[in-house]
């Protein structure tokens, strides 16, 4: 019996999601006095090994198959790793690949999957902690069943640090090639363009608060007056409003600017990954509880089609 | 061919809003009920393929009590032909339908429909899960891909050709068999505003209701070995100075604050 965790590579780099695993399927495996081990499923396994051999992992389960990420071979690997070693929890991350995953993962293994999980409450029943309704509430999920699934949403855990002895294994797992449907043909950057909101100062972003396309030019203004530039939340980029480049997030930008100003961003988790390493974060939102807050040194809680004409005459 | 679609309505909670006494949800009075974003581009991605070839039928699937039929009308108005609405006592009385669960109903309407190509949303907005498209996607023996941002369906030799929207700006560019299931990313296209004409039409179009029985299946799809037990409100982490007064007064003190920090040159 063990705690199976999941490590995540691309192109041919480890992805700092895999420590994390490691520091919370070490809290699972000590909650149930049990293994962790760990798998990495492809590319150059042997080294991926070495990089993950930290504090906590009793055993790495180095795989060669395939180069990049294929969900039909991790999914057939995973099967068999997890037929071997009966783990109580299979622990992947709620990555873009791990929802390509997961989810196949606990249908073949007939088992109970809870995704994005935030936290673990290991009592007499396992309680998983989610969110729900974009962040606004918490939820607990008890898991009445002896061995399940879960992903755990990346950047709530903090990446295992220290030297590991874990032993390393290469096992073989034969993959069938009938049931590979899919075919990664490569990959493309995304964003790039003639600015880059990454090499910022100061940024000023806006978000679905601004209700209309017309209004942005209001958040122009106020970046022009500040000599700041401008950058948006991915609801403005979806609509066609701005540019992918000025996109900042999960699936845009990570920017670390001295100043990061806010606008009608309600600060969702995907949002945050993005410029939570600001140095100075200042929002503007009429909710008071957007969870931009949370992160905000600064803040303002006001109407933005108020607030933000008044700071652009300051500055004009 | 045929593309199924699965919609779900959600709920969104106004920014003030109180939790139901005794109950493991927000007060309904808190609670605004719409289309599901994602799926509002899955429904538009559909529609797009049916415009471009010959043939196609759009279905759409949800599981909801009858108020969500609004919801699904709005679909229907979009240019979705029909749409298959999956509920009863069962299910108004299962308090937490897991990813298992609702996989297992899909499986189901998708024997009775037997589509080609199925979208999904990446994740509803409320629960924000994620993982029925896959989930349904093993269940039905279809390849899948999640977090599509960009399709180009070649029904000729069999393939989608899509972009899968990693972290960090990074697309996958990846080849997969048909039929497949796919889980669809927002600003994958624009998803159009319902037309009069397509309101009207869409009063006339079939929202087949069926229950867990006439799909075959029973109560015990719904069980389940998770229950939610709790919801309550995160305690708040915020020490963010506040800045209060008159919106112009706000900005003073902001203005002042940048000045501090020198951000404007000259």
């Amino acid at each position: 019996m063990t705690v199976l965790a999941l490590a995540e590579h691309r192109r041919g780099n480890i992805r700092p999601v895999s420590y994390e695993t490691v520091t919370a399927g070490r809290g699972l495996a000590d909650a149930l006095d049990t293994e962790l081990h760990l798998a990495v499923i492809g590319g150059e396994v042997s080294e991926f090994a070495e990089d993950l051999n930290r504090d906590g992992v009793d055993t790495i389960h180095a795989v060669a198959a395939g180069e990049e990420f294929n969900h039909d071979i991790y999914t057939q690997v995973i099967e068999s790793l997890a037929t071997d070693l009966d783990p109580r929890v299979v622990l992947m991350p709620n990555s873009v690949n791990g929802l390509d995953y997961a989810p196949a993962v606990a249908s073949r293994l007939s088992l109970p999957l809870i995704t994005d999980v935030v936290g673990f409450d290991a009592g007499d029943t396992m309680t998983a902690i989610r969110e729900m309704y974009g962040s606004k509430v918490e939820t607990t999920i008890e898991i009445d069943a002896d061995r399940f699934c879960v992903t755990i949403r990346p950047n709530e855990w903090p990446a295992a640090e220290g030297a590991g002895d874990a032993e390393i294994e290469e096992p073989d797992v034969e993959v069938d090639e009938s049931r590979v449907g899919s075919t990664v043909t490569g990959f493309e950057e995304v964003g790039g363009g003639d600015v880059d909101i990454s090499d910022a100062d100061v940024l000023v972003s806006v978000g679905r608060g601004i209700e209309e396309e017309e209004n942005i030019e209001l958040i122009e203004e106020l970046a022009d007056a500040l000599g700041a530039t401008l950058s948006s939340s991915r609801p403005i980029v979806d609509a066609g409003w701005l540019p992918k480049n000025r996109q900042v997030g999960q699936s845009g930008k990570v920017v670390t600017p001295d100043i990061y100003l806010a606008i009608g961003i309600s600060g969702a988790v995907q949002h945050v990954a993005g410029m939570k390493g600001a140095d100075t974060i200042v929002a503007i939102n009429t909710d008071p509880n957007a969870p931009i807050f949370d992160l905000a040194d600064y803040g303002i809680v006001d109407d933005l089609f108020e607030v933000v004409p008044e700071l652009t005459a300051q500055f004009s | 061919m045929k593309v199924l679609v699965t919609v779900k309505e959600v709920a969104e909670a106004a920014d003030d809003f109180e939790l139901a006494e005794g109950a493991l949800d927000i007060d309904e009075r808190y609670l605004e009920y719409d289309l599901n974003e994602w799926d509002e581009y899955a429904v538009e991605e559909g529609v797009e393929i049916a415009e471009e070839s010959e043939d196609v039928e759009v279905v759409s699937v949800t599981i909801g009590p009858e108020r969500s039929e609004e919801t699904i009308r709005m679909a229907l108005a979009k240019g979705v032909d029909r749409a298959i609405r999956v509920w009863d006592d069962t299910l108004e009385g299962t308090a937490f339908l897991d990813v298992e669960a609702r996989a297992s109903i899909l499986e189901a309407v998708v024997a009775e429909e037997e589509p080609d190509l199925v979208l999904t949303g990446v994740q509803a907005a409320d629960d924000g899960f994620g993982a029925t498209g896959v989930a349904l996607a093993d269940a039905i023996d279809f390849e899948w891909a999640a977090v599509v941002n960009d399709l180009d369906l070649d029904t000729g030799d069999g393939t989608a050709h899509v972009h899968r929207e990693l972290e960090g700006g990074v697309e996958e560019l990846t080849d997969v068999s048909l039929p497949v299931v796919l889980s669809i990313q927002t600003g994958i296209n624009e998803p159009r505003y319902a037309s009069l004409r397509g309101i009207r039409q869409a009063q006339s179009k079939e929202i087949a209701p069926y229950g867990l029985d006439d799909l075959g299946l029973d109560a015990e799809t719904t069980e389940s070995t998770l229950s939610l037990t709790s919801m309550y409100e995160p305690e708040t982490e915020s020490d963010a100075t506040v800045f209060e007064g008159s919106p112009e007064e706000e900005a003073d003190q902001l203005a002042e604050l940048f000045g501090e920090m020198g951000v404007v040159e000259g």
